[in-house]
């Protein structure tokens, strides 16, 4: 018993550490990547899988080790894997509206044949 | 062992902290501006969750909450400023 609780620690601990990479991994992508619109994709995607893999952790620690079952927390999960994606849609669009020019290596914009067809 | 693979998270998560705060500083436009911040809220809220667990407290869970859903709206608010000018707009009676 004492070494499947050992081991379940461990595997929690992993899981943190690993959220953590990857949320250390946005940032890096935050800086380095050339574009608003390339940018923007690495802060949403790979921030809410590591702050999901962080709170998926926290939630089954307290549930194992503390016997409670947080629902607060389940709605912390909920909300940020709702909210994180569309927080980063509504960026991008503000910044395609207002003119942020894209990186000159661009291959596509598909969006700007849309809004041409759109307005006839 | 758990204790020491949080704090060595907590330690990547304040590296990561500071890189987004290098965006935020220099981003040539605002939506960098805003998608740093927005990042810095949700490594944040991920910071307090492992500072739960270290300290086997169920306390801060409501800022947990309350982290998420301001920056959600912080953002929401910001780009709609940069879209249209305004964040509230008036109804039809204009």
């Amino acid at each position: 018993m004492e070494m499947i609780s050992k081991a379940g620690e461990l595997i929690i601990g992993l899981m943190v550490l690993f959220g953590a990479l990857v949320g250390a991994l946005s940032a890096f992508g935050l800086i380095r990547l050339p574009d608003v619109y390339l940018r923007s994709h690495a802060a949403t995607k790979s921030a809410t899988l590591g702050v999901l893999f962080i709170l998926v952790a926290a939630f089954l620690y307290f549930m194992i080790y503390l016997e409670h079952t947080s629902a607060k927390l389940l709605l912390g999960i909920v909300f940020v894997f709702i909210t994180g994606p569309v927080a980063g849609h509504l960026n991008g669009r503000a910044a395609y509206r207002s003119g942020v020019p894209l990186w000159n290596k661009s291959v596509q914009d598909d969006l700007k044949e849309a809004s041409k067809e759109e307005q006839g | 062992m758990l204790s020491t693979l949080l704090i060595a998270s907590l330690v990547i998560l304040s590296l990561a902290i500071l890189g987004c705060m290098y965006r935020l500083l220099k981003g040539p436009s605002i939506t960098d501006r805003i998608a740093a911040l927005d990042t810095i809220g949700v490594i944040l809220l991920s910071m307090i969750a492992v500072i739960c667990m270290l300290l086997k407290t169920q306390n801060y869970f409501d800022i947990i909450l309350l982290i998420g859903i301001l920056t959600f709206i912080g953002t929401t608010a910001f780009a709609r400023y940069i879209e249209r000018g305004v964040v509230f707009e008036h109804g039809d009676d204009k």
